[in-house]
Parts: C-alpha cells; structure tokens; sequence
C-alpha cells in the first residue's frame, strides 16, 4: 500500500499586533495527551479527550465568569432588619442623594466658571494654563468621588512626573479613572464613549493630554501606538495611565494584559485597584447599565470603598518579551488586589476568538494521525 | 432577593435528578441552574446555538445543545459526570456522529468529524483514504454502517476517560 502524502498546510499568520499567543497562556496539562503505536480505528473514533474539555467550558467557563456581576448577598430579609433596611433607603434616597447632587453640581459650577476664564484668559502663558487646568480636573475629581462618598485609600509612594515612564492598573469602572486623577493628574488613553461622556472627553480631558482610540478600528492601533510614543518622551506631558485589560472586568479576575503599553520601551509603574463590595459592587457591567445608570446607583449607596496600591515601578527585564514582562506585571497587580488569573483576552467579550487556537489543535492533531499511521 | 436557585424547589431538583438517572448531585444541579441561567441569555428557559458564541470552544457538541430546556441539559451532560457507565459515555459518542439521529453512523458522519478534528491541515483525499484504511483493518469497509454495538466494541475496552467537574461553591 503506497504511504499517503500529509498534506499539511501551515496557517495562514495574522498581523496581530495585539492579540498575544493564547497556547503561551494555557496550562500545559490541558493539552491532548499524545498517544503512541499504530493507528486504530478505536484512535479516530475516540473523541473523548475534544468532548471533554468542550463539556468543561459549557458547564464552567473562566471568560463569562470575569463579567458577571456578584452583588453582595442581601443581608435585610428578615423581620427586625428588614424595617431598618427600608429606613436606611429612605435616607440613601431622600437625603444622601439630593445632597451629593448639590455637591456635584456645586463642583461642575466652580470648575465651569474657573476653566473657562482660565483657558482663553492665560492663552500665551501655556505653562501655567496647563497647571491651572490640572489642578482644577483634579478638583473636579475629588467632587465627583464626593458624590459617592468615596472612601479610597491610598497606599504606596505617590506618582512623580517624569518622562519615559507609564502607569497601568486593573479595571473596574470607569470611575477608576476619576479615583486615580484626583490624586495625580493622568493622561489617560480611553476608547471614545458616546453621550455625554464623549463630550466631556473631547472637552475637559483633552487639558489633561489624552489619547482616544477605537476599537472597532484596526487600522486605529498603530496611530495609538505612535501617539503613545510621541506623549511619552515629551517632558512637560502628564504620566500617562493606561488599563491594559482594555475592558471593564468585575474586580475577582483579571483578564490578559495587551502588551501595546509594555512594548513602549519606559518604565512600568503598576497600580492595583480593589473595590469592597460593603456597600455597592463598582464594577460598570456596559452591556447591563448605562454609565448614567451606573453613577446614579454608585450615589444611592452609602459610599463606596475602595483601596489603591501605587506599586514598585518595573523595568523590562534582559531578555524578557513584552508579552512576558506584560504577564509579570499582571501578576503582581493581581496579587496585591486578589483577582484570580484568567488567560483570556479582553476584547473576546465585543468579537468573536481567533480561530487560531482551534488551528492549532486541528494541526497537532493531524500530524499525529499521518505520523501513527505509517508507523507498523 | 436571594440567589437564582432558590427559584428551584426541591421537587424540580429530585424530578431532574431522575431525568439524569442520578448522575449528578443536588449541588452540582443547583451550580448546572445557575450556569443554565447564564448561558440562557433571553431567559426563554431554553438554550439556544447563538448563544454559546461567548463560549470560545467546539462547535460540534454546542449544536446539539440547540433549543434544550434546563431537564434536557442536565440529561445532556450527564454522560460526562464520573457517575456515568462506560456504556452511557459510549451512547454519547455514539449520537455525536450520528447526526441523523437513525442509530447508524457512515462512513460520510465519521469523515466529517474527522474534518471538524484535523480542519485544513489534512486535505479531502488524504482524509478518506486515512478513513478506509483504518477501516478496513479494523473488519469495515467504506459502506459499512455502524450501529451502537460497533461502537461499544471498538471503543469499549480502550479505558474511555470522559469526565467533567461541576463546580460547586
């Protein structure tokens, strides 16, 4: 019997400057085992091994589990607490509520009426425009975090302003934002949100220094990547922050870092963000609630907690990839806040996976069947 | 109020412990609910094929998860709990290739599996003749149809491993 040719065809490789290697990420026991001896029928036939792990990710997979959102467990079904329950509802509502509106309101007109003035009045004096506009963005942050009552605290050295370095942190909302900007005033890079948010980017934000991407676009990365660059260098720019994660996660898991901010040749000072769940869940699920919605029920809870660890700045280590440097650097921010590793990419929850993983099994599976077929 | 599983009574619990012939555990059925519910994203009570397009794994078995009701889902998997037969995870087998469902699988059903398995890296050619050969030394030939006992007996003594933990909090 003449021997049958493989034909084995190499994939196609993409461009894909962002999505990192996903078999570099899986656990090496999940691979299928490699059998030996000659090909039998009961070889071909057999699909366990494919059955099984398709059965594991039905009944239990670690992608879905990172969006769902996990309130707390209601504590108030019950006769005597029940009535203090309803009590403390009326007061979240009928008086927290009115009075943190007043607050915000009071903090959007200080800051309307002082940035103005402030922006078409110190035209030629850039510098101290530019100083006057940060402080005031970081004003308006500690109103916004006062609207929530937001008890943050702080841990670890407080950001410098020094060129050539990036911060990154996990995200949970994107009042992750607001809570590091009051502190320091970052340059962010976001994906550009319509509404109101959108307005307020392209207007306020923009005194900040931030960059906007948007990720339908392909083509948009490698502009972000040179905008990136560009920001970097300049002295007088803000730190720059970035959520590598690329989408909102509930804060118990992490997902893959995109190696976009670890291959930008700087120092990577990691900061960790972990929410208590006490009184309100933080996590902005976008697909469940609009982010009017999500602050609205962030201001009729009674605060919301939260810790920020501003973490030891990182290096890229000789001859670490910046995908490698990308994971220890996930690592150590999901140690610091509790969240459990996943080795999934973010950006799966807007589009559907690569076929390169399927790819690759379909090939290692074939070559084994060539191979064992031709052995006696 | 409350979790999602306390919209299960135990009377629910007990009937589809018995649909599954008591494959799984009443935990592990209250965690499958609470994953049910997940995966059933229009709330119908019932899965369907589209769905599952968050899940990045085969596509094969989530077809035959098409339209089922929570009962049938728990039946479904329960050829994966280590409670199982040797002879249940053989039927499951069985119905994945069978995908007429007429209890005889051809030689065209064991092809197309074995594509889904291979993809682009063994083109049409190689792929029937690796088929014929192997069946042909096993005692078939290209017409031969297959029926459950086939099955059993080719994959009956190879230590069929086919199990799968339902994680329970």
């Amino acid at each position: 019997m003449s021997g049958i040719e493989g034909k084995l065809s190499s994939s196609s490789s993409e461009l894909d400057l962002d999505r990192p290697n996903i078999e570099d990420y899986l656990p090496s026991g999940s691979s299928i085992h490699e059998p030996r001896g000659k090909l039998r029928l009961r070889d071909l036939l057999d699909i366990s091994p494919t059955l099984t792990e398709a059965a594991g990710a039905i009944v239990d997979d670690s992608f879905t589990r990172c969006f769902k959102s996990n309130p707390p467990e209601p504590w108030n079904w019950n006769v005597y607490l029940f009535p203090l329950w309803c009590f403390g509802v009326a007061i979240r509502y009928l008086v927290l509520f009115p009075v943190r509106v007043i607050v915000l309101t009071i903090g959007w007109i200080l800051f309307l009426s002082s940035v103005i003035p402030v922006h078409f009045l110190l035209k030629g004096h850039d510098k101290l425009r530019e100083k006057m506009e940060r402080f005031l963005v970081e004003l308006l942050c500690s109103f916004f975090v006062a609207s929530w009552t937001g008890v943050v605290k702080y841990h670890g050295p407080r950001p410098s302003m020094r060129p050539k370095q990036v911060f990154v942190a996990n995200h949970t909302s994107m009042i992750d934002f607001i809570i590091l900007e009051q502190m320091t005033p970052f340059a962010v890079i976001m994906q550009k949100h319509p509404g109101w948010v959108g307005l307020i980017q392209s207007t306020i934000l923009e005194s900040v220094g931030c960059i906007w991407f948007n990720r339908s676009e392909a083509k948009d990365r490698e502009i972000v990547a040179k905008k990136l660059r560009d920001h970097i260098q300049g002295v007088d720019n803000n730190p720059l922050l970035i959520f590598p994660e690329g989408t909102c996660v509930n804060n118990q898991y992490s997902v893959m870092f995109k190696k976009g901010a670890f291959e930008l040749g700087c120092t990577v000072c990691p900061i960790a963000i972990k929410y208590n769940k006490i009184f309100v869940d933080a996590f902005w699920n976008s697909r469940k609630q609009s982010f009017t919605m999500h602050l609205l029920q962030l201001m009729t809870s009674w605060a919301v907690v939260c810790d920020v660890w501003y973490l030891e700045p990182q290096n890229l280590k000789p001859g670490e990839t910046p995908i490698e440097f990308a994971e220890r650097v996930r690592d150590i921010i999901s140690v610091r806040a509790g969240l459990k590793k996943v080795p999934w990419d973010g950006y799966l929850k807007y589009s559907r996976p690569s076929p390169k993983h399927t790819e690759r099994k379909q090939q290692s599976f074939a070559e084994s069947v060539l191979r064992r077929l031709e052995e006696k | 109020m409350g979790n999602t599983s306390s919209m299960l009574t135990q009377y629910d619990i007990e009937e589809v412990q018995q649909h599954c012939n008591n494959a799984f555990s009443q935990q592990e059925i209250l965690s499958l609910y609470d994953r049910f519910c997940q995966l059933d994203r229009n709330g119908g009570g019932f899965i369907s094929a589209e769905e599952f397009l968050s899940v990045p794994e085969f596509a094969r078995l989530l077809r035959m998860l098409d339209g089922l009701n929570f009962k049938e889902f728990v039946a479904f998997l329960s050829a994966f709990s280590p409670r199982a037969t040797l002879q249940h995870k053989i039927e499951f087998i069985f119905k994945v290739y069978d995908s007429d469902g007429n209890g005889k699988v051809t030689f065209n059903d064991m092809l197309d599996v074995l594509h889904d398995l291979t993809g682009q890296f063994i083109s049409e050619q190689p792929r029937e003749q690796v088929l014929t050969q192997v069946l042909e030394e096993a005692g078939y030939t290209k017409e031969s149809l297959l029926v459950m006992s086939d099955f059993v007996k080719i994959l009956g003594s190879s230590g069929l491993k086919m199990e799968v933990e339902v994680p329970v909090d």
